[in-house]
C-alpha cells in the first residue's frame, strides 16, 4: 500500500533533524495562522497563487528563492561548524552518513532552488518591462514553470523529514548513485526534485526565448534592446539546448534504478564516464545560464548610477554571444583527469582559456563605463563593486584550473572549491541581489534602505573573502573536498579562519532580511512616485511604481538604445496620451498550481514505490492538463475607462511633484 | 504549405477590431514557440542518439545487433509512420480549404496509423524480450530500449494529442485555437518522422552491416 514508506522512515532518532523540523513546523503554522488571523486565503489565492502575471511570479520565485537561500546556508555553517571541530581525530558533531547529505543538499539547493529561481524570477520581473510587452508569450505555461520549480522545492524539502537527501555529492555520480551503492531514497529524492523542476526551467526558457523575439515593442531591434535582454536571451538559448541534456541523463539514471537498465553501471557493458559527460555537457552551460543574467544586471546598474551609456554596447553583445556558444565546447574540464589523452585535454584546456578573453572585455566594458562618470555610490554599485574584484580573482583561478597539468594537482581540492564559490558567490549571488535592489521600487513601488543593504554588501565581501581565501591555500596543502574530518593539524587554523568567514556572511544575510523588514516598515518615507527613482535608461523606469498589472498602457516606440533616456532627452517622457484603448489580458488559472502540486505528489510516489498513488497522480496531471486546452476562456479586455482612471492616478502624482 | 496557412492565421487573428499591439501575434508566437519546443526535444534525442552511439556495441556477451534486427519488419514500421505523415499533410491541407470533414478524416487516419505504429512496436519490444533480449541484457539492449522506446513514447503522446484534438474540432470547428494545435501537432508528427529516419538509419541499418 505504502510502498517502501514507513513510519521508520522518519528519522526521530536524530535530534539535529528534528529540531530544524520543529522550528520549520512552528514557523509555517505561524504563516497560517496570520493568513488565517488576517483573512488573507482569498487574496492569496485570487491575486498570487492562480496568478498569471509575470511580475507577480517573478516575485514568488524570488521568494521561493530567499527561503532556500537560508536552508542552503544552514547547510554551509554546519559544514564550516563540522570541518572547524573535526581535527586531529575529532569527530565532530555530524557523522558522516549526514554530513553527506549535508553537502549534496547544499550544492543541489544552492543551484537548483536558489540561483535558478532567482534568475528567472529577477527574469520575469525585467525582461517583459525592458521589451514594452505586457507580458510573456505564454502567461499559462510560465505560471505552470513556476509551480513545477515550487514541486522540486516541497521534494528537496521534504526529504529531510521523510527518509534521507541523496549523499553522493550534487551530481550524483554514478555507480555511487546507481542502486547497488545507494539502496536508499536518497538517491531517488535527487531524481525526481530535479526532473520535474528541470521541466519547469525548460518550459520558462522557450517561453522567454520566444517572448525576446516576438514580443518587443516596435522599434526595438535586437541590437537596441537592454543589455539585461540580451544576456536573458542567451541564457534562454543555453537552457533549450542545455536542459534536455539534463532530462535525458537523470532519466538514464533513473532507468538504471528503477528497472535495471546497464547505463552507468559497472557490470554489463555500462559506462560510468558516459554519465560524468553527459551531465557536464549540460552542467558547463549551467554555470552561464546563471551567470549571463549576472552579467546583464551589472551593465544596467553600472549605465544607470554612471549617468553613462554603457561603454562597448556591441562588444557587450558579442562577448555575450561567445560565452554562450563557448560554453558547449568546454565541459571537459571537469574532469581532465579521466584521462582522455593529451590532445583531448588540450582541446578542451585552450577552449576554457579562450572564455577568458570575453569576459575580460566585459569586466573592461563595465570599468570604462565608469571611467569618468558621474558614479552614485548606491547599494547595487556596492555589489558591482564587490564583483568585479572577486570576480576578477575567480576567473583567474579558473584560468589556471584550464590548464590540465596544473588540474591534475588540484582536481576536487578545496582549491576548486574556492575558486567556483568564488564566481558563483561573486559573480551570481551579488549580481542578483544588486538587480534586487535595483528592480524592487519598480515591483513594490518603494526603495529598500540604502545603510543596511551596503551594510549586508560589505559583510557578504568580506565574509566572501575570509570564508573562501583560506580554501585556496587548503588546496594547495592538499585537503580535498567532501571530507567530515581530518588528522592533519596544519588544516585547522585556515578551517577556523573559513568558519569565521561563513559566521561573516551570517551577518550580511541577516542584514539583508533585516532591511527589507524595515524598508517594509517605513515604507511610505522612501515611496517611489515617478516611476523612475534612479534615472534609469530602459523601459522599465517608464512606468510607474508599482508596474500597472497591464505594464503599458500604450505599447512604447522606440528609436534609439536606452530608449527611456532617449525619451526623457526629447522631452516626450511624460507626455499623456491622446487616449486610451482597451487591453487585452490573460485571465488567472489555477491549472498551473494544480498540476505543480499533483507533480510533488507524483514524484513523492515514485520515490517511494507507492505505483498506485504514480498512476493516480500521473492521470491527475494528464486530466488538469486537457480541461485547461478545452478551456476557451482565458483572456479578457481591460475596458479603456480603467485604464485611463488608473493611468490619470500616475500623471496626478507627477504635476504634484512638479 | 506552412507558410500558406500561417498567413491564413494570421488573417483571423487580425481580425478582432481590440487588438492594439499588431507586432504581436498570438497564433504566430505560438507556432514559432513549438519550433522552440521541438529545437529543444531534437537535443533530448541527440543525447539518446549520443548514448547509443557509446554504448551500441556493449554487448556484454549478450545477442548482437546483427543477430536481433529484422529490417524488412522494420522497413512496415518504416512505411506505416511515412503514411501517417502523409494523411497529416493531407488534415492540415483540408484545414486549409476549411473543410472541417476532411480534416477529421485525415487526422483520424494519421491517429490510426500511428496507433498501428506503436503496436508493431510494442510487438517488437515483446518479441525481444521473450528472446531474452531484454533492456536489462547488456548496455546496448538499455540504449537500444530507451532510443526507440522515447521515440514511441512521443509518438503515443502524439496519438493521444490527435484524439484529443478530433474531439476539439468535432465540438469547436476549426477555429484558430485548433488551427494552430493542428498545425503544431503537424509539425511535431513531421519531425518524429525525421528521427524514425536516424532511427532506422544509425540504429537498424548500421546495426545490420
Amino acid at each position: 500500500m505504502f510502498g517502501k514508506l514507513s513510519i521508520e522512515a522518519v528519522p526521530y532518532h536524530e535530534p539535529i533533524v528534528m529540531v530544524v523540523l520543529a522550528v520549520a513546523a512552528v514557523m509555517g503554522l505561524a504563516v497560517v495562522a496570520a493568513i488565517t488571523y488576517f483573512k488573507k486565503w482569498g487574496y492569496l489565492w485570487k491575486e498570487w497563487i492562480t496568478s498569471v502575471d509575470h511580475k507577480r511570479l517573478g516575485v514568488m520565485y524570488i521568494i521561493v528563492a530567499i527561503i532556500m537561500l537560508i536552508r542552503g546556508f544552514s547547510d554551509a555553517i554546519m559544514m564550516r561548524s563540522q570541518q572547524a571541530i573535526a581535527s586531529g581525530g575529532a569527530q565532530g558533531y555530524l557523522p558522516p552518513e549526514h554530513y553527506d547529505q549535508i553537502f549534496t543538499a547544499h550544492g543541489v539547493i544552492m543551484i537548483f532552488f536558489m540561483a535558478m529561481p532567482f534568475m528567472v524570477g529577477l527574469m520575469n520581473i525585467a525582461v517583459p518591462l525592458q521589451i514594452g510587452a505586457r507580458d510573456v508569450a505564454f502567461p499559462f505555461l510560465n505560471s505552470l514553470s513556476f509551480w513545477l520549480t515550487v514541486a522540486g522545492v516541497i521534494l528537496v524539502n521534504v526529504s529531510l523529514g521523510v527518509g534521507e537527501f541523496a549523499a553522493t555529492g550534487w551530481l550524483a555520480y554514478p555507480p555511487l548513485s546507481d542502486i547497488q551503492y545507494s539502496p536508499g531514497v536518497g538517491v531517488d529524492y535527487w531524481i525526481w526534485s530535479l526532473q520535474i523542476s528541470g521541466i519547469g526551467t525548460l518550459l520558462t526558457g522557450v517561453n522567454f526565448f520566444v517572448t525576446i523575439l516576438k514580443m518587443r515593442a516596435p522599434g526595438m531591434t535586437l541590437m537596441k534592446m537592454p543589455m539585461f535582454t540580451w544576456t536573458a536571451l542567451c541564457t534562454n538559448v543555453l537552457i533549450i539546448t542545455a536542459f534536455p541534456i539534463l532530462t535525458v541523463t537523470i532519466a538514464l539514471l533513473t532507468l538504471d534504478r528503477y528497472i535495471g537498465t546497464h547505463f552507468f553501471t559497472n557490470d554489463m557493458g555500462g559506462n560510468q564516464m558516459m554519465y560524468v559527460n553527459l551531465i557536464w555537457a549540460w552542467g558547463h552551460p549551467e554555470v552561464y545560464i546563471l551567470v549571463l543574467p549576472a552579467f546583464g544586471i551589472f551593465a544596467e546598474v553600472v549605465a544607470t548610477y554612471c549617468k553613462k551609456r554603457l561603454f562597448g554596447y556591441t562588444s557587450m553583445v558579442y562577448a555575450t554571444v561567445a560565452i554562450t556558444v563557448l560554453s558547449f565546447i568546454v565541459w571537459l574540464h571537469h574532469f581532465f583527469t579521466m584521462g582522455a589523452g593529451a590532445n583531448v585535454n588540450s582541446f578542451f584546456g585552450i577552449a576554457t582559456m579562450i572564455i577568458a578573453i570575453p569576459t575580460g572585455v566585459k569586466i573592461f566594458n563595465w570599468l570604462f563605463t565608469m571611467y569618468e562618470g558621474r558614479v552614485q555610490f548606491t547599494v547595487p554599485m556596492a555589489w558591482t563593486l564587490g564583483f568585479l574584484i572577486t570576480f576578477t580573482i575567480g576567473g583567474m583561478t579558473g584560468v589556471l584550473l584550464a590548464v590540465p597539468g596544473a588540474d591534475y594537482v588540484l582536481h576536487n581540492s578545496l582549491f576548486l572549491i574556492a575558486h567556483f564559490h568564488n564566481v558563483i558567490i561573486g559573480g551570481v549571488v551579488f549580481g542578483y541581489l544588486a538587480g534586487f535592489t535595483y528592480w524592487f521600487p519598480k515591483v513594490f513601488g518603494f526603495k529598500l534602505d540604502e545603510k543596511l543593504g551596503k551594510a549586508s554588501a560589505w559583510c557578504w565581501i568580506v565574509g566572501f573573502f575570509t570564508a573562501f581565501m583560506p580554501l585556496y591555500a587548503l588546496g594547495f596543502m592538499g585537503m580535498t573536498r567532501r571530507l567530515n574530518s581530518y588528522d592533519n593539524p596544519d588544516w585547522h587554523f585556515p578551517l577556523i579562519v573559513a568558519a569565521i568567514g561563513a559566521a561573516i556572511i551570517a551577518c550580511g544575510i541577516a542584514c539583508q532580511l533585516l532591511q527589507l523588514f524595515v524598508s517594509i516598515k517605513n515604507r511610505h518615507q522612501n515611496i517611489d512616485e515617478t516611476g523612475d527613482p534612479w534615472g534609469g535608461r530602459t523601459l522599465e523606469w517608464s512606468i510607474p511604481s508599482p508596474a500597472p498589472f497591464y505594464n503599458f498602457a500604450h505599447t512604447p516606440v522606440v528609436e534609439e538604445r536606452d530608449a527611456f533616456w532617449d525619451m526623457k532627452e526629447k522631452g516626450i517622457s511624460e507626455q499623456k496620451p491622446a487616449e486610451y484603448q482597451d487591453i487585452h489580458m490573460p485571465k488567472n488559472t489555477s491549472a498551473g498550481f494544480f498540476i505543480g502540486i499533483i507533480a510533488s505528489v507524483f514524484g513523492f510516489a515514485l520515490i517511494w514505490h507507492i505505483w498506485w498513488l504514480a498512476i493516480v497522480s500521473a492521470i491527475g496531471i494528464f486530466v488538469t492538463m486537457v480541461l485547461r486546452t478545452f478551456n476557451d476562456d482565458i483572456d479578457y479586455y481591460v475596458p479603456a475607462a480603467e485604464v485611463e482612471r488608473i493611468e490619470s492616478q500616475r500623471y496626478q502624482k507627477l504635476s504634484n511633484q512638479a | 504549405m506552412s507558410t500558406q496557412s500561417m498567413t491564413n492565421q494570421d488573417a483571423h487573428a487580425h481580425g478582432h477590431e481590440h487588438d492594439d499591439h499588431e507586432h504581436h501575434d498570438p497564433v504566430a508566437t505560438k507556432v514559432f514557440g513549438f519550433w522552440i519546443y521541438i529545437m529543444s526535444d531534437c537535443v533530448l534525442f541527440a543525447s539518446i542518439f549520443a548514448t547509443y552511439a557509446v554504448l551500441g556495441t556493449n554487448y556484454a556477451g549478450g545477442p548482437t545487433s546483427h543477430e536481433l534486427f529484422e529490417l524488412p519488419f522494420v522497413l512496415v514500421e518504416t512505411f506505416v509512420l511515412l503514411a501517417s505523415s502523409f494523411m497529416i499533410g493531407l488534415a492540415t491541407l483540408a484545414m486549409n480549404k476549411g473543410n472541417k470533414q476532411g480534416t477529421m478524416l485525415w487526422l483520424a487516419l494519421t491517429l490510426v496509423l500511428g496507433a498501428v505504429f506503436v503496436g508493431l512496436e510494442i510487438y517488437e519490444f515483446h518479441h525481444f524480450i521473450s528472446e531474452g533480449a531484454g533492456p536489462q541484457r547488456s548496455a546496448f539492449l538499455s540504449s537500444f530500449f530507451t532510443l526507440v522506446g522515447t521515440h514511441g513514447l512521443h509518438v503515443t503522446s502524439g496519438v493521444i494529442w490527435a484524439i484529443i484534438l478530433l474531439i476539439q474540432i468535432a465540438t469547436k470547428g476549426l477555429n484558430d485555437m485548433n488551427r494552430s494545435r493542428l498545425m503544431c501537432l503537424s509539425l511535431f508528427w513531421h519531425f518524429l518522422h525525421i528521427i524514425w529516419i536516424c532511427v532506422f538509419t544509425i540504429v537498424y541499418l548500421m546495426g545490420v552491416i
